[in-house]
């Protein structure tokens, strides 16, 4: 039954909610907010879901003894004590936001200052994976345009500041960009129109 | 109707009636794509992992399905589906990794079709599709966990990434496995250009399916894709010269 109830309820939906987009009639424009709310409360029911699935992952890993479940433990201990100072103190408290603000917002922090030692090396290992014409260019602009931004100190760089780096930035770049956004688009369009056939199913069915 | 919706709707008319008409041509439409090294050693890669009993690795991203990213979540899900339909028979499932809720649920229920179109229903485990984090930071974090430990040989990390993808894709290379890297965003474009071998750029995410054989619909929408590229490419010039003439005029 499954098997044609899922695609007809996802081309049905997805045709609706573009028909409201593009032919804002009352009435179709109002169901198409209407779904578009039931999918943003369906997809928060699947949070709850999605760390039910979390924990279950880490309590199997700490019974099956797998590598590093310290981490496990760790990562249960913490979801639980904040799941219950969240129930206790409410989702909009002080140590609710406290706990986001020194905790959270300082680890993803760290992770992206990580990330700029990461993209350094890859840079430095790009020319020895893979050694042509685009990898020179693609490291040379970057250089081109940090000289441009980065603040130096003491000295200024003439040229690179006021006329190669907007240049760059301004002309090359963001005529490239608009370039691959065009092909994103239009993938991403495509896709669209093959999940509205019912060609393409990532809710599952054959 | 405004002019902007007036044009998005005839393109999307445009392209549907395209996608249908070529699709109902059947073997009319000879396929014939450039040749996109990643695909190949991909493909290769699954077999060295059939082969040794290690994992392959799905990394969905962090797109939530309420949002226009979602087109890249499902080109990754579809690429899962086709991978795991043809390593269904490995004695190590491949494990797919999620930075949303409701995408881990697509993977789940893509996972257990994925089997069952092979003939292994009893080899799917729920655990396969997971969310490892809600954030974006926090899914890189805590999928390097998956990438370091779990015995995987092969990795695709297709979706919707930011430039935290340099974290992941940093971590596969120290783990000496092979990556097929894809990304809806351009800062996410440019970290997979400078660290992984054979990065997939622009529309090539959406094009995965007809490379690995997903099904004539992936095939016929690539010819789609050309043919409305081709079309923004007369009208861009068409544009320009106009505006041209209309400057010397």
């Amino acid at each position: 039954m499954s098997r044609y109830f899922a695609p007809a309820i996802a081309i049905s939906t997805g045709l609706l909610v573009l028909l409201g987009y593009f032919l804002p009639l009352g009435s179709l424009a109002g169901l198409r907010v209407v779904i578009v709310h039931w999918a943003v409360v369906l997809s928060g029911a699947a949070v709850f879901v999605g760390v039910l699935n979390l924990l279950s992952v880490h309590v199997k890993k700490i019974r099956t003894k797998e590598k590093n479940n310290i981490y496990s433990l760790l990562l249960i201990a913490s979801l639980l004590f904040t799941l219950v100072l969240g129930m206790i103190s409410g989702s909009n408290s002080s140590i609710m936001s406290n706990i986001f603000n020194t905790i959270i917002l300082p680890v993803e922090a760290s992770l992206m200052a990580i990330m700029a030692v990461t993209l350094i090396y890859a840079s430095i290992r790009l020319l020895r994976k893979r050694n042509d014409l685009m990898s020179i260019v693609f490291l040379s602009v970057a250089v081109l345009v940090m000289l441009g931004s980065a603040p130096l100190p003491f000295i200024q760089l003439p040229l690179f500041g006021d006329l190669i780096r907007p240049k760059i930035v301004n002309v090359f770049a963001t005529s490239g960009a608009r370039g691959i956004l065009i092909g994103v688009a239009l993938g991403t369009l495509l896709t669209g129109l093959r999940v509205l056939m019912g060609v393409d199913r990532p809710y599952g069915g054959k | 109707m405004p002019l902007p919706a007036l044009a998005g709707l005839i393109l999307v008319a445009f392209s549907a009636v395209l996608l249908i008409g070529l699709f109902l041509l059947k073997d009319r439409v000879k396929a014939s794509f450039r040749k996109i090294p990643a695909f190949s050693k991909f493909n290769k890669s699954i077999g060295t992992a059939v082969e040794n009993g290690t994992r392959i690795h799905f990394s969905l991203g962090s797109a939530d399905i309420v949002r226009p990213r979602t087109a890249a979540s499902f080109s990754a899900i579809s690429v899962l589906r086709r991978i795991v339909e043809m390593a269904a028979t490995s004695d190590a499932p491949p494990v797919a990794t999620a930075g949303d809720a409701s995408l881990a649920i697509l993977s789940q229920d893509s996972l257990r079709t994925a089997y069952r179109a092979a003939g292994a229903d009893q080899q799917y485990q729920a655990d396969s599709g997971r969310v490892t984090g809600l954030t974006p930071f926090s899914y890189a974090a805590a999928t390097l966990s998956t990438i370091y430990d779990e015995d995987i040989s092969s990795h695709s990390i297709m979706g919707g990434f930011g430039a935290e993808v340099g974290l992941l894709t940093d971590a596969t290379e120290r783990n000496d496995s092979f990556t097929l890297a894809a990304a809806d965003s351009l800062p996410a474009q440019a970290v997979l250009f400078a660290s992984v071998e054979d990065p997939l750029i622009g529309e090539d995410l959406y094009v995965s399916g007809a490379y690995l054989n997903a099904g004539r619909a992936h095939m016929v929408s690539v010819f789609v894709q050309d043919t409305l590229r081709w079309l923004i490419v007369l009208v861009l010039l068409g544009g320009a010269t106009m505006k041209l003439l209309a400057g010397l005029l």
